[in-house]
């Protein structure tokens, strides 16, 4: 659990805040992979891009940059099983395929996600990818806290 | 060869982020978005070291003519912000926080032993692929 206060682990600076020290090193391994797909073969670490045109056109790089991702949250699983949870309680079927659908619909509309417009589009300091951001957040944070209870959707 | 090993490298490294980050655990991603219950700063804090170092990394590529294993860097994306990005973005966001999961976690969760991921990856195809119909049908009338 990586929110919760541990008082036995207050290494370094990682705590500021209540936050992890695997939580910036994630946050770190996360935004290397997306530099070094870019130094490496040019193409910018957006999963939602990579994974539609994946599936529409092939391309083996991408179903392998794909699978990496399986394989490497996989291993992270092995090395710490602690970590390997899902804090939250199931929110139904139904809230699934809505949510699917919308993150679906939403990225190809708006030309990616979390990983293209975060941490790719931010840090090459796009605007459009900072416009992005913030109505994907501000949509996030008021589904979350207000719209998932009034549809009476648990936790 | 070489561009195959390096997308493979870059998923495999994205992906142990994701997990250890804790950001394949939908519940850590609502606790940051719910702003209603116990707040947790935790997203903010892999976004933020993830983008630091994807900066310097951008920034560093500005210097090359190409990139190691590719004879040219592709066409810059996009930069139009038009209707098409807000709504876009609305529409994910509003998905994004009804279940906690984006493309990433979810992708990851296929190992993780969590089951829900495959209705939403599902779905998310087929949200995916309704909108580029949608897209061609407004094109061609």
């Amino acid at each position: 659990m990586l929110t919760q206060l541990d008082p036995t682990s207050h290494w370094l600076a990682g705590q500021i805040a209540g936050i992890h020290l695997f939580t910036l090193a994630g946050g770190m391994m996360i935004g290397a992979a997306a530099v070094l797909l870019y130094h490496s073969i040019g193409r910018i670490a957006g999963v939602s891009g990579i994974f539609f045109a994946g599936v529409k056109e092939g391309a083996l790089w991408r179903w392998l940059f794909l699978g990496g991702i399986v394989l490497g949250a996989g291993l992270g699983a092995h090395l710490f099983p602690s970590l390997n949870i899902v804090s939250r309680p199931s929110p139904g079927i139904w809230i699934l395929v809505l949510a699917g659908l919308m993150v679906g619909w939403g990225t190809r509309q708006g030309g990616g996600c979390t990983s293209g417009h975060g941490v790719c589009g931010l840090g090459r300091l796009a605007p459009r990818s900072l416009v992005a951001v913030l109505v994907f957040m501000t949509a996030g944070i008021f589904t979350a806290s207000l719209l998932r209870h009034w549809l009476g959707v648990t936790a | 060869m070489k561009v195959n090993l390096s997308a493979l490298t870059a998923g495999l490294l994205f992906g142990l982020g994701l997990m250890l980050s804790g950001m394949s655990n939908p519940g850590e991603v609502l606790s940051f978005l719910d702003w209603s219950g116990v707040w947790s700063p935790d997203l903010i804090g892999v976004l933020s070291s993830a983008v630091l170092v994807s900066l310097i990394g951008f920034q560093l590529a500005r210097r090359k003519d190409r990139p190691w294993f590719e004879a040219e860097f592709p066409a810059p994306p996009k930069k139009d912000i038009d209707r098409q990005l807000l709504i876009g973005n609305l529409l994910f966001g509003i998905g994004w926080g009804l279940a906690g999961y984006c493309p990433g976690p979810a992708l990851a969760g296929l190992a993780l032993g969590n089951d829900e991921v495959l209705i939403f990856l599902v779905a998310m195809l087929v949200g995916g692929f309704l909108q580029q119909g949608w897209t061609r049908r407004r094109k061609i009338s």
